[in-house]
């Protein structure tokens, strides 16, 4: 890689120094500053148009559009200078002059740029007079609302489809003050990544109709997580209100997602909250399942494993630590595992390169690989008759209950007790993804974490923990007592895994080291 | 020459000598009068020889900005390996400014002669000549004027029979005055809607279709061959003022005044002369009360300001105004200068692409207040609002439409407060609330 | 090299236009034939399709008196163009009817330079003699549509009018009768 110029300049009196050909918008955030912006957005083409990152350069007789002007040698830029402050004002003020301030009706209220910034650079009162300017709201298709009232025509929505989805769906209509964004007539915003333009909108003028009077963005907590729809990782936060998954978002990561999710992962979120769950564990006494406290049952399930050669049929939905443990009950005495996945069409963001949704409609289907399950649309098939069977979180659909005959017993660790296998010895209820915490590997061998958004039910436990304690119940060494603890014994065994934490991980991940499996990961 | 007016003896016509003949817009007839002999020359020259004799003339951009044409041309860079584009900006529509309609409509092949002449001198393979949609008659003839040439073997792959491509195609504009500011008009050619580009980069590195573009007004173009002919010593001499203002200079006169038409006067001319003498002065019993020398975008001039006026480029700013496009507005007693502002205030709303927050809104905003206080419902507080306005939609944008707005509404305050403190304070005019009751 | 932009000065063709054309009907290509050909040796002109879509548009206008949305949609397949980026474009420029109109499109210049020469005059005197309720709005018989319209470039000449392609200059109120008859 060719060395770049590095350019040092002074913004707001910090030194900073960055490679040639950056903002001055960017330089700032690297000073720590932000410059106010809407039009500007790191993942779309530079538009300069909202005019409200307009800062003062010393020795330039106008002030600068800080998104459209490269950094220079020895540039000394004023963010708050009284010259600087003035022009914001009145660019907050142009916007407000014809929006509704309907703030208390408004979705986007409380994570709305609009009200940032007027609280913090604008006037506090309007000297506007005159009627305002009114457009009906339009259904944009999707998932996607337009209120035209609260728009600033900052073109975000319409750079996305036109330079990252490459399908111009929107435009902007009219001109002068009557412009608007508009569509046409029959063709809507059905792109499997249109969802991302009510994510960029930087005021409530494109909504969510999912999301629609949910909640107050205040009102929800947000976490860390990664997306489980599909193979390509992509990173997300999980929002929730009283514990219930309200909406996810995308999370930035340069590597995976940039700042984007498709729909169909956006919108996949209603099984986290379902209700109807396994939450007690069970155990078969005299024919019947019955609950019974967390030991007995750890145990129960482990005499049934001790000396019998065990099958698993796993999900690729599950954590690598859970897969790792489950491969480890799995080769105890020679056993096997398998999984399957769902498919769909495979649906790519265009402008962003190997981004897309996957064909593969689970989240590790690479851990799963690594960990030694073979990938089958018909998983059952390699089970040996008389084997335990592990259901690992499969929720048997397509799968009858003749079809597990064949195994002496059935053990299902799962969030659910399936009706195929209403046969079961034991029942070990685990916490579903958003209740827990683990890692993924993507298809690009890139592990990620993900972080627990909500509580488990009932007496539901995280996967590693229910896992753990079987192996320690079957007489294996380890103890967990952290879900990086079971991370940290994958690092040690897996020499793809070596030298990775969930420190250096962080939140935004790493790839695997070198490893076949992991395809192309580098 | 004072077109429709005869020529008044102190006008200078050279680009407006043949105005009113039929004969000058064909070929033959603009070849009786001396027609493509500066495009022979010029193409038996070294381009960089052009681009020298052009810089040294000191001709000037006639279309607002002044630049030095020799100069822009000198920032093109032939034989890098890409296409260069020459574009002529004919979308005039500068409010109160018709001269490059008349140049168009009555010198079709000087144009011609000058964008072909510009084309070698930058070495530009291809001119668009971009007309506005509204100039149904400069098209045509422009459209006529270009097949002639073609046919005679003036343009296309072996012009005059030198072996050099010229091509040059008209283009229609189809409304939109912000076409006329020099990206947009390019953004316009592509086929997108005319929204201005951010600069840099500039034309001469990405202009047209992202290749390096030269871009001229009309006139501009159409002095080059008489300045090719007569030379840049004979070009540069015509200046009554300074010299950096050289040359004649088209100004389209109308408003309230005599002989409204297109006139051409040597650089530095005294604009009271001009005004009283040469266009005849104000209507019987009236009285000539402001002028807006250069087309709507530059500031008002009280008729002290513009009888002290030189008309260069320095002499119209020396008097708290500008050259620009030279459309001499002139206003009368008999007009309210809240109702002239109020109407060119609309007409920028209307006019503004919309892109940038301060030209979008304030346009707009401007118009309403001022409207306003036509109708007699203005208060003193709506003035500072006004001024407040101007000043943040002035330096703050892409383009200057923004800024071209705020101008006349700042100057006309500054200027003429009286006529809207009268309207504040008294009685009601034009107003439909009040025609209703 | 003739410009097929033109719709000629001096001979309007006014048959062409069809200002009850029916939404709901299926659409008729615009671009068929010689105008097909016509588009084609426009294209010659550009080093991008996307470039011919102010052409295009005008020869959508000049065929069918507007530039409907089944039009837009044809523009956008021909010049690989999406349908929506075609009506931004449409939409932005103001001579492009988006709606039919009058037989004939008058249009009065009203900004300042002829305003003050008594352009308002000249619009109230058109709407009075065609008959049209009020500005954009087209006259009960098809034939008028009067709109005022930003300066015409025709300043020295108050006020100009351009009714479809034709321009006629120093036009006063009193002037709008003959010029309405010479219609006929």
């Amino acid at each position: 890689m060719a060395e770049k110029k590095m350019v040092s300049l002074t913004i707001e009196g910090r030194p900073v120094t960055v490679p040639d050909g950056t903002s001055i918008l960017e330089a700032a955030k690297v000073a720590g500053i932000l410059i106010p912006h809407y039009c500007y957005h790191p993942g779309l083409p530079v538009a300069g148009v909202c005019r409200m990152c307009l800062v003062e350069v010393e020795k330039a007789p106008k002030l600068a559009a800080s998104c459209a002007t490269s950094v220079a040698e020895g540039q000394v830029v004023h963010v708050h200078s009284e010259r600087a402050l003035e022009a914001r004002k009145g660019v907050l003020e142009f916007l407000l002059i014809n929006h509704p301030l309907d703030c208390p009706i408004c979705d986007q209220s409380g994570e709305c740029e609009l009200q940032d910034y007027t609280y913090q650079e604008g006037r506090a009162d309007s000297r506007y007079r005159d009627p305002k300017r009114f457009n009906p709201v339009e259904d944009f298709g999707g998932d996607v609302l337009y209120v035209p009232n609260r728009c600033i025509l900052c073109t975000r929505c319409v750079r996305f489809m036109d330079d990252v989805a490459h399908e111009t769906v929107l435009n902007v209509s009219e001109r002068g003050d009557r412009a608007l964004i508009g569509k046409f007539e029959g063709k809507d915003l059905t792109h499997p990544w249109s969802g991302n333009v009510v994510d960029l909108c930087p005021v409530g003028a494109l909504l969510s109709k999912d999301f629609l009077n949910k909640a107050r963005a205040w009102e929800l907590d947000r976490v860390a997580s990664i997306c489980p729809s599909c193979s390509q990782g992509c990173n997300i936060t999980i929002e929730t209100r009283d514990s219930q998954v309200a909406r996810l978002k995308p999370r930035p990561n340069e590597d995976v997602n940039k700042f984007f999710m498709c729909d169909y992962g956006r919108l996949n979120y209603r099984w986290m909250n379902r209700t109807d769950r396994a939450e007690l564990p069970l155990v078969r006494t005299e024919g019947v399942l019955r609950s019974i406290d967390w030991d007995v049952a750890i145990h129960a399930a482990a005499s049934l494993l001790h000396d019998a050669r065990t099958f698993v049929l796993a999900s690729p939905m599950l954590s690598n630590e859970a897969l790792h443990l489950l491969s480890r009950i799995m080769q105890r005495n020679g056993g096997a595992g398998a999984f399957r996945v769902a498919t769909g069409e495979e649906a790519p963001l265009a402008g962003v390169e190997d981004l897309a949704l996957r064909r593969d409609r689970a989240a590790n289907v690479n851990g799963a690989q690594m960990f030694g399950f073979q990938r089958s649309e018909r998983p059952l098939e390699s089970m040996r008759d008389g084997d335990v069977l592990v259901i690992a979180d499969d929720d048997l659909t397509g799968i009858g209950a003749d079809e597990l005959a064949r195994a002496s017993q059935v053990i299902v660790i799962g969030t659910t007790l399936p009706d195929a296998a209403s046969g079961a010895s034991v029942l070990l209820p685990i916490a579903n993804f958003s209740e827990e915490e683990g890692t993924f590997t993507n298809l690009r061998g890139r592990v990620q974490r993900f972080m627990q958004a909500r509580p488990a039910p009932g007496l539901a436990r995280p996967s590693w923990l229910v896992l753990g304690d079987l192996l320690g119940a079957l007489g294996e060494q380890d103890s967990f007592y952290l879900p990086s603890d079971v991370f940290a014994r994958i690092a040690s065994s897996y020499p793809a895994f070596s030298g990775l934490s969930y420190e250096s991980l962080g939140m935004r991940g790493l790839p695997v080291l070198d490893s076949e499996t992991a395809g192309a990961a580098r | 020459m004072g077109f429709p007016h005869p020529s008044h003896p102190r006008e200078t016509p050279l680009l407006t000598r043949h105005f009113g003949e039929p004969e000058a817009r064909t070929l033959d007839g603009w070849k009786k009068r001396g027609g493509y002999q500066a495009l022979e020359k010029a193409l038996a020259m070294k381009p960089a020889e052009i681009v020298d004799i052009v810089k040294e003339s000191g001709l000037r951009g006639r279309g607002g900005a002044g630049f030095p044409t020799g100069l822009k041309w000198s920032f093109m860079k032939p034989g890098d390996g890409k296409p260069h584009y020459l574009c002529c900006n004919a979308d005039e529509s500068e409010p109160g400014t018709f001269k490059d309609r008349e140049v168009m409509r009555w010198t079709p092949h000087g144009l011609v002669e000058g964008c072909a002449i510009g084309a070698y001198a930058i070495g530009a393979e291809t001119t668009y000549i971009y007309i506005r949609g509204e100039f149904t008659e400069p098209l045509l003839r422009m459209d006529r004027a270009v097949r002639e040439a073609y046919d005679a073997g003036i343009l296309g792959a072996n012009a005059m029979g030198t072996g050099k491509r010229i091509d040059i195609h008209v283009h229609k504009g189809a409304g939109a005055y912000i076409c006329g500011e020099e990206t947009a008009l390019m953004e316009s050619l592509e086929g997108r809607r005319g929204n201005p580009r951010i600069k840099p980069p500039f034309p001469a590195v990405s202009g047209v279709f992202g290749q390096p573009t030269t871009i001229n007004n009309v006139e501009t173009l159409a002095a080059v061959p008489e300045i090719l002919m007569k030379g840049a010593a004979w070009y540069k001499a015509m200046s009554l003022s300074n010299p950096k203002s050289t040359g004649t200079k088209l100004y389209s006169v109308c408003g309230n005044i005599r002989r409204p038409g297109t006139y051409e006067v040597v650089m530095g001319f005294p604009f009271k002369d001009f005004l009283h003498e040469v266009c005849g002065g104000a209507l019987d019993g009236r009285k000539l009360k402001a002028v807006i020398p250069g087309g709507a975008s530059v500031p008002i001039q009280t008729m002290e300001e513009a009888e002290a006026t030189l008309m260069d480029y320095e002499g119209f700013v020396a008097q708290g105004s500008m050259l620009g496009s030279g459309g001499v507005i002139v206003i009368d007693d008999a007009q309210s200068m809240v109702a002239v502002i109020a109407r060119l205030a609309r007409f920028f709303a209307h006019e503004s692409c919309g892109q940038c927050t301060q030209c979008r809104e304030g346009t707009a905003w401007t118009t309403k207040i001022v409207e306003r206080i036509r109708d007699g419902y203005g208060t003193m507080e709506d003035l500072d609002t006004l001024v407040e306005i101007g000043e943040n939609m002035t330096g703050t944008t892409i383009c200057v439409l923004s800024d071209s707005c705020a101008v006349p509404v700042m100057s006309g305050i500054r200027k003429f407060r009286s006529e809207f403190e009268s309207l504040i304070h008294g009685k009601r005019v034009h107003s439909v609330l009040s025609a209703v009751a | 090299m003739s410009n097929p932009l033109m719709g000629g000065v001096e001979s309007p063709d006014l048959a062409s236009h069809d200002a009850t054309a029916h939404e709901s009907a299926p659409h008729v290509p615009v671009f068929a034939g010689a105008v097909r050909k016509e588009l084609d040796d426009l294209l010659t002109r550009y080093p991008t399709r996307m470039a011919a879509l102010l052409p295009a548009l005008w020869i959508v206008q000049r065929e069918r008196g507007w530039v409907s949305e089944d039009s837009m949609a044809e523009v956008a397949g021909l010049l690989e163009l999406t349908p929506a980026y075609v009506k931004g474009v449409v939409t932005f420029y103001t001579m492009y009817h988006q709606h039919p109109v009058g037989k004939y499109f008058i249009q009065v210049c009203t900004t300042s330079p002829c305003g003050v020469c008594g352009a308002e005059e000249v619009v109230k005197a058109f709407l009075r003699h065609t008959g049209a309720a009020d500005l954009g709005l087209t006259s009960h018989d098809g034939r008028f549509t009067v709109i005022e319209v930003e300066c015409l470039g025709a300043c020295g000449f108050a006020t100009p009018v351009m009714i479809n392609e034709e321009f006629i200059e120093s036009v006063t109120p009193e002037k709008v009768p003959g010029i309405l008859k010479d219609l006929a």
